[in-house]
């Protein structure tokens, strides 16, 4: 329950360009998004940088969802702007993120269920082999990598061609981050890949959100555990209706207060005071309002 | 809590990819069982039994010439029901399919009649019809996202009533005039409509496309990228889509491929009898779409085979014309139809879940 002593990893690869280290790969710029007149996501500023786990924490309705979709593609921002590689980009497909190393792992549909695991593993990105009218594809070729990538992340399957349905919850998202990877995913998007899952499993997805990372890749990891998030984080942004309560570093923050701010911790702070004048309600256990040091975010300062 | 992220070393060089290692939790599956699970051997066995049965209860099936017309009876059905299944397996439906054949050879014949051009300029213009019936509907499913059920049904209707009304206007008559004395007719007839005499039987042509275009559909299906996505747009479209397939894409050229199919058959059928009658085709669709799920297609798409289908056709042409040489009643015909999809997909469904049961 300690401040972390570091921030960064003893895990810098060496095919990692060091000039890359200070320069975000993605950036948000007081990112915004709105439908129609609802606004489901103001004032965002965020960023990834290589090798680094940005962990974007909020309850449901925070506005998660809407900021992955902005950054994969999905959606388009409608404030602020957005950066990739220091450059302003719109995306109108996913295939224009993922051609900017842009890749999205989500939590429910990550794979499709009756398809084997090798198809799935290359889907929308197959091998092929030979001239057009009989280019076909390459399937010993797909199989092979596949395994091999697969084997190089740890995960070992009898046979890839079996459904992908019939993997565990854990299995079929370690199958999809090790086909981002493969993929030259320059950014991984993590949609929440430890919610549906147990323990054990959770500990299985964690580990390969650390490999991403110790491969140089800069990861998106959404999530509402801030155990989770502790875990691998180096950057921390809670969001609460659609706006951005904390953003702070690794050294910056505890695991506490994050768990606090997850929990709505400000907000409850602040009504500490009522919450004593009622009967039944235990308040000691509340942090004070000034114990809440980090640094808010920049939205604070503007609304 | 001590445990950071530094709890994972750097990552190693892989090891070097021994001898096999596996995972040993799952056994692999004996081959009947394998065998069991693909999609099109179900439907092959119940092929099987009903040419066997018809064999025993109706002798004249055992002739070649028989024979010979059984399979015409099943490839009429079964080259349409090839872009059926493929469109099933794509996650959609066409109601229109039937009618959209009638469509199709009505254009073709009125426009070249009424112009008196030479009939390849109707063919042609059958042709960009179809597939602009076949790009509205799936412009419409994929542009709304209405159940291609609900869209096609629309399409359904439209055209079933456009046949009609628009021969009536045209011709003053439910069917369309004889076009064979006009030019090309007989050059275009031994394109869509010819035969061949094989061992003294005479074979028509569309026997062999429906093989040929059976083979093409199984290879496009499992060795071609656009295979691929036809699988995982109907399988899980918003994962197929996130992870870079061209759905829009995938499902309109889907439903333009039924527009081709039924130009075809369309083509076929005017270039056999010399005239359409306009009122046809209602009620094939359901058909074709039997056949696909018999084929061993699943209804909800994602799984399926082209292969399937071939034998779902055949079991339908068998049983349209065993009947009437086993002297029965033809009007059983849809009875049997209704009892055999019943029993099909039963099979299959236990076929499938003693057959992925570990």
């Amino acid at each position: 329950m300690t401040k972390n002593e570091s921030t960064t990893h003893g895990a810098v690869l060496p095919d990692t360009p060091a000039q890359d280290e200070d320069a975000p790969i993605v950036e948000l710029r007081g990112a915004g998004k709105s439908y129609g007149n609802i606004r489901a996501l103001h004032g965002v500023s965020l960023t990834v940088h290589p090798g680094k786990v940005t962990c974007v924490l909020g309850d449901n309705g925070a506005g998660k969802s809407t900021l992955i979709k902005i950054i994969s593609g999905l959606h388009q921002h409608t404030e602020g702007d957005f950066l990739v590689d220091g450059r302003p980009v719109r995306f109108s497909t996913p295939r224009e993120a993922l051609d900017k190393g842009i890749a999205t792992v989500y939590q429910d549909l990550a794979v499709v269920p009756l398809m084997p695991v090798w198809r799935n593993f290359f889907l929308g990105s197959e091998m092929t082999k030979g001239p057009w009218p009989l280019r076909r594809l390459d399937i010993e070729t797909m199989k092979k990598t596949a395994d091999a990538e697969l084997r190089n992340m740890g995960i070992v399957l009898d046979d890839l061609e079996q459904p992908i349905g019939t993997l565990s919850g854990g299995q079929r998202q370690c199958v999809a981050i090790a086909r981002a990877v493969y993929f030259g995913a320059r950014v991984l998007i993590l949609d929440e890949p430890t919610a549906a899952l147990g323990v054990k499993q959770s500990g299985v997805v964690l580990k390969y959100i650390a490999a991403a990372r110790d491969k140089g890749l800069g990861v998106i990891f959404i999530t509402h555990n801030p155990h989770h998030a502790y875990m691998v984080g180096d950057h921390f942004s809670v969001l609460r209706l659609g706006t951005m309560e904390l953003n702070a570093s690794r050294d910056e923050v505890s695991l506490d207060e994050l768990t606090n701010h997850m929990a709505g911790g400000a907000e409850l702070a602040a009504l500490k005071h009522e919450l004593a004048q009622v009967r039944g309600v235990d308040v000691d256990e509340l942090p004070e309002e000034t114990d809440l040091t980090a640094p808010v975010g920049t939205s604070e300062g503007t609304s | 809590m001590s445990m950071t992220q530094h709890a994972e070393p750097a990552v190693e060089t892989p090891p070097a990819p021994g001898p096999k290692e596996t995972d040993g939790r799952t056994a692999r599956r004996p081959l009947a069982l394998r065998l069991l699970a693909r999609p099109e051997v179900g439907v092959f066995l119940g092929a099987a039994a009903v040419y066997v049965f018809f064999l025993i209860a109706a002798p004249p099936v055992r002739d070649g010439g028989s024979m010979a017309t059984v399979l015409y009876q099943s490839s009429t059905i079964g080259i349409m029901t090839l872009p059926v299944a493929l469109l099933m397996i794509g996650g959609e439906f066409d109601l229109s399919a039937g009618v959209a054949v009638i469509t199709s050879a009505l254009t073709a014949s009125m426009l070249a009649y009424q112009l008196t051009v030479n009939v390849w300029v109707g063919v042609v213009a059958a042709l960009v019809v179809s597939l602009a019936i076949g790009f509205f509907n799936g412009w419409m499913v994929v542009k709304t996202g209405l159940p291609s059920f609900l869209v096609t049904l629309g399409t359904f209707l439209i055209l079933q009533g456009a046949n009609l009304a628009v021969t009536k206007l045209v011709t003053t008559n439910v069917a369309t005039d004889d076009i064979s004395n006009m030019d090309g007719f007989d050059q275009a007839r031994k394109v869509f409509a010819s035969s061949f005499d094989i061992g003294g039987v005479q074979v028509k042509i569309t026997v062999f496309y429906w093989l040929v275009f059976a083979a093409l559909a199984t290879w496009v299906l499992l060795r071609t990228k656009y295979g691929n996505w036809i699988f995982a747009v109907g399988g899980n479209k918003d994962s197929a889509r996130a992870v870079g397939v061209p759905v829009t894409f995938t499902k309109i050229s889907l439903f333009m491929l039924v527009g081709l199919g039924a130009w075809f058959v369309g083509m076929h059928q005017l270039f056999t009898f010399n005239t359409v009658q306009s009122g046809e085709g209602v009620g094939i669709e359901l058909i074709y779409i039997s056949a696909a799920v018999i084929g061993g297609c699943l209804l909800t798409g994602g799984y399926g085979s082209a292969i399937g289908p071939v034998f779902g056709a055949f079991m339908f042409g068998m049983v349209q014309q065993g009947i009437v040489y086993a002297g029965w009643n033809p009007d059983w015909f849809k009875a049997f139809l209704g009892v055999m999809l019943l029993g099909a997909v039963l099979i299959n469904l236990w076929v499938r879940q003693s057959a992925t049961r570990r």
